[in-house]
C-alpha cells in the first residue's frame, strides 16, 4: 500500500503540487491524468524521491520513504518513463539487467531473469538480447523499457506516460500487454498520462490533478457519474460520457442467462464494442461467448442502453 | 565509357610536370653547400627507366581505374620504385669510404613521393577499412619503413647520412619529445577530465573556467615560452630544492608546462561537450533506477561521452608532437633540437632529419587515436 501523506513541492513561489492526499491499495493501477504542468510527474516522482517533497510524507507499506538513502528505495521500484531512457551504449540484455545487477544478482540468476522478461514481452532473446537499443523500433523500445522497469520483481512500477510515443495500433497492444501484466505479477502500479481514455482504461481508479491539486481520485465509473469538480466533468468528457461508461464494463460481467439468436461476441468485449457490433448487424441481441469459446449468457441492446442511461 | 579520376589526373599532372622540371636527386660537394641537380636517367639508367615506367603506369592507373586496391597498390609499388632508384643514384654518387659527399632526395623527388602518397591516402579511404584495419596498416607501413631504412640500402641517402652522424643523439631526442607530448597530455587528462565534469554540472563555473582557457589557447607558444621563463626561474633560485629536481627558467619545464596548459582547452571543453550531449532521459532513467551519482557518471555519462572525450585527447596529442618541436628554441630538447640547428648551419639534411619523424609521429597518433575514438561509438550518431 501508498500513502500520500499531504505532499506539497514549491520552486520558488510557485506551488507546483498543492497539499495532495490518497491512498492507492496494493495489486491495484492507478492512473494519473490532467492538462499539462499540473504536477502530475512531479506528484510521481516524489514517491521515489527523484524529486523531494518540500512538506508532506511518501508511506511505502507503512515506512515512511526517507528512512532509506534514495537510490536504496529507487531500486525497489520499478520505473519507466517517455523516450524510455535506454542507454544507448548497452545491449538490451545489459539494459534489462541494470537494477538486477545493482542488487548484486549472481550472473546465472541475471541472464535467466533476462530471458525470462524477454520472452514474456515476445522478443526473441536469441535475436533481441544482443542488440543495441537504436536497432530496436519504438515499440520494441518500448516493451524493453518496461521489461527494464520490472527486472528485480519490484511489487511497484512508477510510469510516467510510458506510451506517450507509440501509434494507436502499437499503443493499444502495449496497454494490453501492461495489463496482462499487472493481472499475472499482482504489481501495483502508478502510470501519469494526459490521455483520458487511457487512464480510463487502464485504472482501476483514475486520479485527476489540476494546477498541482487532486481534484477525484476514484473507480472510473464515479469520474463520470459523480465528477467531484466541474473541472472533472470537462475533462471526462460532456458529449460521449455514455459511450465511455459503456467501455468500462465487460459483456461477461453482465450477461444473462439463456442464448440468443444474433452474433456471438466474446465475454471480455466491452459495452461499448457490443453496442458497435449489434448496431452494425441491425440485431437487438448478441450472445456472448466465455474463454474457451462456449456460449454463457447474452446481453441485449435494450440492457445496454439502460446501463448507458446512468451517465445523466 | 571511361570515367576519369580527377584527383589521378591533378596528381599525375603535378607529378609529370615535377619530374621534368625538377631534380629527382642533388648532389652536394658537402652538407652545407647548394646542391646541383644530376640526371638520373645518366647514373642509373635501369633504376630510372624502371622508375619512370612504374610512375607512367601508376598515372595511368590514378586517372582510368577507379578499383581503390588497385591504385593503392600502385601507389606502393611508385613509392618503392622512387625510394630504390634515388637510393641507387645516391651509392653511384658517393665515392667509397667518403664521408663528406652529400646526394639528397631533389625537390621532384618529394613532389612526386606527395603525389603518390595521396593517391595512396585517397585509395585507403575509399576502401573505409574499420579502426582495426587502419592501426595494423599503419603498423605494417612503418614496420616495412623501418626495416628498408635499416637494410643499408639508403645509406647514403644524405638524411641516413645525418642520421648516422647524430644516431646516439636521435634516440635520446626522440625519447625527449615523445616524454614532453606524451607526459603533458597525461597530466592535462588527470586535471581536464575532472574538471571537465565540474564544469558539466556547473554552468557558472564553465564559462569562467573556459573563458580563461580560451585566452591561455590564443597566447603564441612562443610567447608563452617567454612568459613562464621568468617566474620559473625566479622560483629556481628562491627554492634551491626545486632547482636541484631539474626546474629552470629554461629547458624542459616550461616547455611541459606550456604544453599542459595548450592541452586543457580542448579536453575540458570536449569533456563538456560530450557529457552534454548524453540524452537526460538517459540518466533521468539511471538515477530513477537506483545508480548513485558515481555510477551514473562511470557508467553512463562518461562511457556515451568518451568518443568526444578522445577527440579531444586527439586534438591535443597531436598538437603537442608538433609544439615540442619549438620547445627546442628554450632547450627543451626533442626533435625541434635538429630542426633548429640545422637552420643554423643551414643543413637542410639536418632539418629534415627533425621534421619528417615529427610528421610521423603525428601522423601515427592521430592514426591510432581516430581508430580508438571508433572503437568507443558503439551508438551512431
Ligand atoms: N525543477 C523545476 N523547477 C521549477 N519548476 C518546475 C521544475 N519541475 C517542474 N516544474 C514546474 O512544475 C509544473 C508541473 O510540472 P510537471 O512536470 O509535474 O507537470 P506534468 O503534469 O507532468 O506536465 P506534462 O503533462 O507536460 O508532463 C510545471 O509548471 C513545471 O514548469
Ligand atoms: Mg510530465
Amino acid at each position: 500500500m501508498i500513502q500520500i501523506d499531504k505532499l506539497c513541492k514549491r520552486y520558488g513561489e510557485s506551488t507546483v503540487v498543492d497539499d495532495v492526499s490518497m491512498v492507492i491499495e496494493p495489486r491495484t493501477m492507478t492512473t494519473i491524468v490532467g492538462t499539462s504542468g499540473s504536477g502530475k510527474s512531479t506528484l510521481l516522482r516524489m514517491i521515489n524521491r527523484l524529486v523531494e517533497p518540500t512538506s508532506g510524507r511518501v508511506l511505502l507499506d507503512g515506512n515512511d520513504t526517507t528512512a532509506e538513502p534514495a537510490y536504496l528505495l529507487r531500486r525497489r521500484i520499478g520505473y519507466a518513463i517517455q523516450g524510455l531512457g535506454l542507454f544507448p551504449h548497452r545491449t538490451v540484455a545489459d539494459n534489462i539487467a541494470t537494477v538486477p545487477r545493482l542488487l548484486g544478482w549472481s550472473a546465472e540468476r541475471v541472464s535467466a531473469r533476462v530471458t525470462e522478461l524477454l520472452e514474456l514481452f515476445q522478443l526473441d532473446p536469441g535475436l533481441y538480447a544482443a542488440k543495441y537499443p537504436h536497432e530496436l523500433s519504438g515499440g520494441q523500445q518500448q516493451r524493453v523499457g518496461v521489461a527494464r522497469a520490472l527486472a528485480a520483481k519490484p511489487n511497484v512500477l512508477l510510469m510516467d506516460e510510458p506510451f506517450g510515443a507509440l501509434d494507436p495500433i502499437i499503443r493499444t497492444k502495449a496497454q494490453d500487454d501492461l495489463l496482462g501484466i499487472q493481472r499475472r505479477f499482482g504489481t501495483t502500479i502508478i502510470l501519469v498520462t494526459h490521455d483520458i481514455d487511457e487512464a480510463f482504461r487502464l485504472g482501476d481508479r483514475v486520479a485527476v490533478m489540476s494546477q498541482g491539486r487532486l481534484l477525484q481520485h476514484d473507480r472510473p465509473a464515479a469520474l463520470l457519474t459523480q465528477p467531484a469538480d466541474p473541472f472533472v466533468a470537462q475533462l471526462t468528457g460532456s458529449g460521449d460520457k455514455s459511450l465511455k461508461l459503456l467501455s468500462l464494463t465487460t459483456a461477461g460481467e453482465v450477461a444473462d442467462q439463456g442464448i440468443v439468436t444474433g452474433p456471438n461476441v466474446s465475454w471480455s468485449m466491452s459495452l461499448r464494442n457490443v453496442l458497435a457490433e449489434l448496431v452494425w448487424c441491425g440485431a437487438a441481441a448478441a450472445t456472448v461467448v466465455g474463454p474457451d469459446g462456449d456460449p454463457i449468457g447474452h446481453v441485449t441492446l435494450a440492457s445496454i442502453l439502460a446501463r448507458g442511461r446512468q451517465a445523466r | 565509357m571511361q570515367r576519369i579520376d580527377r584527383l589521378g589526373v591533378l596528381l599525375s599532372f603535378s607529378g609529370a610536370l615535377a619530374l621534368t622540371l625538377l631534380p629527382l636527386v642533388v648532389f652536394k660537394a658537402n652538407r652545407i653547400v647548394p646542391g646541383e641537380p644530376r640526371a638520373l636517367l645518366d647514373l642509373v639508367p635501369t633504376a630510372a627507366l624502371a622508375l619512370y615506367f612504374t610512375l607512367a603506369v601508376a598515372a595511368a592507373v590514378a586517372v582510368f581505374i577507379q578499383s581503390p586496391r588497385i591504385r593503392l597498390l600502385t601507389a606502393l609499388i611508385g613509392i618503392a620504385a622512387l625510394a630504390i632508384a634515388v637510393a641507387s643514384a645516391a651509392d653511384i654518387l658517393t665515392p667509397a669510404g667518403n664521408r663528406v659527399v652529400r646526394v639528397a632526395p631533389g625537390a621532384g623527388f618529394w613532389i612526386v613521393l606527395i603525389a603518390l602518397g595521396l593517391l595512396a591516402t585517397d585509395a585507403l579511404t575509399r576502401l573505409r577499412p574499420g579502426p582495426v584495419l587502419r592501426v595494423a596498416t599503419l603498423v605494417v607501413f612503418l614496420a616495412a619503413t623501418l626495416a628498408a631504412l635499416g637494410s643499408g640500402f639508403f645509406d647514403d641517402l644524405s638524411i641516413m647520412r645525418e642520421y648516422a652522424v647524430n644516431a646516439t643523439r636521435f634516440a635520446h631526442e626522440a625519447q625527449r619529445h615523445l616524454l614532453l607530448a606524451l607526459g603533458s597530455l597525461g597530466a592535462a587528462v588527470i586535471v581536464a577530465l575532472p574538471l571537465g565534469v565540474l564544469c558539466h554540472r556547473q554552468p557558472r563555473l564553465r564559462n569562467a573556467v573556459l573563458g580563461v582557457l580560451n585566452v591561455v589557447q590564443t597566447i603564441p607558444s612562443i610567447a608563452l615560452f617567454g612568459i613562464l621563463m621568468a617566474p620559473l626561474a625566479a622560483m629556481a633560485l628562491a627554492f634551491p630544492a626545486l632547482a636541484a629536481l631539474g626546474l629552470s627558467g629554461i629547458g624542459a619545464a616550461p616547455a611541459a608546462i606550456a604544453l599542459f596548459l595548450y592541452s586543457l582547452l580542448p579536453i575540458v571543453g570536449n569533456t563538456v561537450v560530450g557529457l552534454g550531449r548524453v540524452s537526460p532521459a538517459a540518466v533521468d532513467a539511471a538515477r530513477g533506477m537506483g545508480l548513485t551519482a558515481g555510477q551514473i557518471l562511470r557508467q553512463i555519462e562518461l562511457p556515451l561521452a568518451l568518443p568526444t572525450i578522445l577527440t579531444g585527447i586527439r586534438i591535443v596529442l597531436v598538437q603537442n608532437i608538433g609544439l615540442v618541436t619549438i620547445a627546442a628554441l628554450i632547450g627543451g630538447g626533442g626533435f625541434g633540437a635538429f630542426v633548429f640547428q640545422g637552420i643554423g648551419q643551414t643543413a637542410i639534411d639536418l632539418v629534415l632529419l627533425g621534421a619528417i619523424p615529427t610528421v610521423v609521429l603525428a601522423f601515427s597518433a592521430s592514426v591510432v587515436l581516430d581508430a580508438l575514438t571508433d572503437l568507443t561509438r558503439r551508438v551512431p550518431r
